[in-house]
């Protein structure tokens, strides 16, 4: 292929085997995990450790091929992160379950759940060629979103799972339990990156000075005012302060994203500090689960869970009791929120600190597909689900080690729980189509018209006579 | 809106830089207390069945961590005399925790102290399972035993102590428990053992040597013989010394043995016929802060012990001169421990001054190197050396001639004081004796709950010979 001269054009290589030999590299994490466990624990290999290896090892290639024949350009890490955690999730939801007789056997239920994501995956890639169709229903994606994020708030929906840790952040139907926030995250990126790009020429330009700060208009406020509500909501009435602060969170993130302004996240952060404030001080529960961070020990009985998880990370030291050799069943629900707890008591600092780098390795990439990204919806987009994924690290992990109040959020891909795991094997996929979609060859027949209105002065003109 | 991205970019930088600080951090400053909460399950069922240190009297072991040879707990803590050594060496069960030794030296013992950090290094890199430090104790097990004999299991308590270091000899009290009992394995055993021990009107695990004060009767005399030498009065100062003594404000008598006639004492007759009425006139002419401010040189008010803690005596504050004059011969609310009176006896012995009481002398390795060695420590000089001297002698003359003749050991320096209180509990009255053998350096004070045909005096007497011999 030959490009004219006129324009200089970065070709990327395609790493297709760079990912296939990550792909192999990150399915030894979970393998070796679940051996090790076993040779730690009966000093022998599992009776079926030969299929079960060779399950997950078809899973990660067959991940890797459906990459490799539809996007031939996507960024070879994405991949490889996820697979690793993923494994590691299911071999310490293994392990955990060792921790019990009889076991209650959820890793097989995760290894299902986890073929499912994968399947959903391949899917994803296999149909939706190009996200941009994705682009253009912001108010209705942007009403189902909400409805997700608050059905947790109907009784008739009400999961026992609720009261493990206070938040109310779980609905049950038909007898399974799920985080509807899981798929809210998807659909409320997607609506917000719809909306932004509609709108972030408005958004940027509109409003007047006052003392050298520029307002922004009170109309491009009421998006702001509706998800500050819903992030209180959130905070008052399923007392889940990740929930509430990964919404708005990302919502002010990617407006500041759209018009490159720190305004947003100066008026963002502060309506959000101000209720957060305000909250804690007139609702008792807010103020008890403050409590139950600064200070767990005040209360042995009701700060057990986190108590007990601070105990098994301090067991574990520096390098870990090793796989299977820890004692992280004594965790009232290991494998769902406190499954870091678990891996920091048998891989120690160490091993936690390896997994909270491969996640800064996961965002890290999912950035670089927004920066490389040639349309403001694929930006967006992409840089969205890049901070969902880092805010929901940061909330949980931040939680479970005493940096935050706890939370009820799961930790992306090694959680035990399907609905989260399936929405974070979809978001892997949108993830891989926007950095395709950057990194393959552009037709130079057909260059993308670069339309930016900030140097056109026409369109201020005419968006200064609509405003008017 | 690239600017923009990277703006996130640096954001999401700064969280997870908050992330790994604050694991790492918590690593370093909250891991310890962590480990040593006597909640945290995992370090206690670890440490339980971990390979502790031993205790050791005279380097031999008196507890130790044996192989099970089962899991989950591959050692088994073994309490070679248990009765015998309990009041000191603790317990160390699964379900009621530690104590004593067992718990004061838990880290150096379970091998997690700070002093042992290059060894779990060593034993890490060599493969082996790192094991806890040994204790040497001060103890005497000949001596230990031979006052567990003389007691003969009544309600009692005594203890012996080198008084030029402070080192303590031996330490018992009866009726005691089985420590082993504890310390089992079997759980549901551990809980009925320790239901039997703690049952309404069962004492086996009140430490009577150092930890129940109760009054001391006339060996508190001691006490006021020093602080009445220390204000002026002599050997020979010739004190009143009625049949009765009104007490003042009072419709009571303070009365005497009959020995002590109906005149003046001197005050080494006093002490000799351990007269009630000099010592309360003594008492009341010196005034309740002179003899408080003697006491508290001895140790009242303390709580004596490096290693470990004892019960501070008492010396009450605030009384009346009827109330002065019951305290100065050991009633009234003056109450101490065997530790407390040998304290004193071995400081009048050891020329004033008396020595901070201790009983573990070295910390080995599992390799026997030493990670720390005790250097005997001052607590206070309580006396001049001459009216040491002095009051010394005149408690060789209370074994010689007066009321502790049952102490003498042929050959040997013995002094001492005896001791009787009335108690308010049925059974008879509290019986004492303190007093020291000079040639050996000893100390010993045995307190007897309830006086029967043998009184206290016999038992230090078996204390010391053991001690001599």
């Amino acid at each position: 292929m030959t490009m004219p001269n006129s324009q200089p054009m970065v070709v990327y290589r395609q790493r297709r085997n760079v990912e296939l030999a990550l792909c192999l590299l990150a399915a030894g994490f979970g393998i070796g995990g679940y051996l090790i466990t076993h040779l730690n624990r009966d000093a022998e290999l599992p009776a079926n450790w030969i299929p079960v290896s060779v399950i997950w090892l078809v899973l990660c290639v067959g991940a890797h091929l459906a990459v490799r024949f539809k996007l031939p350009y996507a960024d070879p890490v994405i991949l490889p992160t996820t697979l690793a955690l993923n494994g590691l999730g299911l071999a310490m939801i293994h392990r955990l379950d060792l921790s019990f007789d009889p076991s209650p056997n959820a890793a097989t239920m995760q290894l299902i759940w986890t073929v499912i994501g994968v399947i959903l995956f391949a899917t994803t890639l296999i149909l939706l060629r190009d996200y941009r169709v994705l682009q253009g229903f912001s108010y209705i994606l942007f009403i189902v979103g909400m409805v997700l994020l608050l059905l947790p708030l109907l009784p008739f929906l009400a999961s026992p799972n609720n009261a493990a840790n206070g938040s109310q952040i779980w609905i049950q139907i038909a007898g399974y339990s799920f985080q509807p926030a899981e798929i809210a995250k998807i659909v409320l990126t997607l609506a917000f990156a719809s909306y932004l790009t509609e709108n972030r020429d408005l958004l940027q330009l509109a409003g007047r000075h006052v003392m050298g700060f520029q307002m922004p208009r009170m109309r491009d406020l009421i998006p702001v005012g509706v998800m500050w509500a819903a992030a209180v909501v959130v905070l008052i009435f399923e007392n889940d302060l990740g929930t509430s602060l990964l919404f708005f969170g990302l919502f002010v993130m990617m407006l500041y994203v759209a018009t490159s302004q720190v305004r947003w996240v100066v008026i963002g952060a502060s309506a959000f500090a101000v209720a957060a404030y305000v909250i804690g001080q007139i609702a008792p529960h807010v103020a008890t689960r403050v409590s139950s961070w600064l200070d767990p020990f005040s209360d042995y009985e009701r700060n057990y869970q986190i108590i007990t998880a601070q105990y098994g990370i301090a067991w574990g030291g520096l390098f870990g009791r090793g796989w299977g050799q820890g004692r992280p069943g004594l965790t009232p629900v290991a494998s769902s929120d406190f499954i870091s707890a678990a891996i920091a008591e048998e891989l120690g600092l160490v091993g936690l600190v390896a997994v909270i780098l491969i996640y800064l390795l996961l965002v890290a990439r999912g950035l670089r597909a927004a920066l490389t990204s040639t349309d403001v919806f694929g930006k967006l987009l992409a840089s969205g689900f890049s901070f969902v994924f880092a805010l929901q690290i940061f909330a949980i992990i931040g939680g479970v080690t005493r940096l935050l109040p706890l939370t009820g959020l799961t930790t992306p891909f090694m959680s035990q729980g399907g609905s989260s795991l399936v929405a974070n094997w979809l978001i892997v996929a949108i993830l891989l189509l926007i950095s395709h979609q950057a990194r393959r060859p552009q037709m130079p027949t057909m260059p993308a018209p670069v339309v930016d209105l900030g140097d056109d002065e026409t369109s201020l003109i005419k968006l200064n006579e609509g405003a008017a | 809106m690239n600017k923009s991205i990277r703006g996130v970019a640096v954001f999401i930088g700064v969280m997870f830089l908050a992330l790994l600080v604050n694991v790492t951090a918590g690593y370093w400053i909250r891991s310890d207390e962590l480990n040593e909460d006597a909640r945290n399950t995992r370090v206690r069922d670890e440490q339980f069945g971990g390979p502790r240190g031993p205790i050791l009297a005279a380097n031999t072991p008196i507890v130790q961590s044996v192989e099970t040879g089962t899991l989950p707990y591959a050692y088994q803590r073994e309490y070679l005399d248990g009765p015998l050594y309990a009041p000191f060496t603790g317990y160390y069960s699964y379900i009621y925790g530690r104590s004593g030794l067992e718990a004061r030296f838990n880290a150096e013992l379970a091998g997690t102290a700070d002093s042992q950090f290059m060894q779990r290094i060593l034993d890490t890199l060599a493969g082996s399972t790192p094991s806890g430090a040994q204790l040497l104790t001060t103890i005497q097990p000949k001596l230990q035993q031979a006052t567990w004999d003389a007691l003969g299991g009544q309600e009692g308590g005594a203890i012996a102590i080198d008084y030029q270091t402070g080192a303590v000899l031996a330490w018992v009290s009866t009726p005691s428990y089985d420590v082993a009992e504890l310390a089992s394995l079997d759980f549901p055993a551990t809980q009925e053992a320790w239901e039997q021990f703690t049952a309404d009107g069962s004492t086996v695990m009140n430490d009577r040597a150092t930890q129940e004060i109760n009054a001391p009767g006339s060996t508190f005399k001691l006490v006021v013989a020093a602080a009445a030498l220390a204000n002026g009065y002599t050997a020979g100062s010739v004190i009143d010394t009625p049949a009765a003594l009104p007490l003042p404000e009072s419709t009571h008598q303070l009365t005497n043995l009959a020995a002590c006639g109906n005149t003046t004492k001197t005050l080494d007759q006093a002490l000799t016929l351990s007269c009630n009425t000099t010592f309360a006139n003594i008492g009341m002419a010196l005034g309740q802060d002179i003899v408080d401010a003697q006491a508290e040189a001895f140790g009242f008010g303390s709580s004596l012990g490096d290693g470990f803690s004892s019960a501070a005596s008492v010396f009450p504050t605030g009384m009346s001169q009827a109330e002065l004059a019951m305290a100065s011969i050991g009633q009234f609310d003056v109450a101490t421990t065997p530790l407390q009176m040998a304290v004193v006896a071995g400081a009048i012995a050891n020329g004033g001054t008396v020595m901070e009481p201790y009983i573990v002398q070295e910390i080995r390795d599992s390799n026997e190197s030493v990670l720390s060695t005790y250097e005997p420590v001052v607590f206070n000089q309580a006396m001049t050396e001459a009216n040491a001297a002095t009051l010394a002698e005149l408690m060789t003359h209370v074994v010689q001639s007066g009321t502790g003749t049952a102490a003498q050991i042929p050959g040997f320096t013995v002094g001492g004081k005896t001791g009787t209180a009335e108690t308010t509990v049925g059974g008879g009255d509290h019986s004492w004796f303190a007093g020291y053998i000079a040639e050996k350096h000893v100390a010993v004070a045995v307190y007897l709950a309830h006086e029967t045909t043998t009184t206290a005096t016999p038992i230090a007497r078996a204390m010391m010979e053991a001690a001599s011999s």
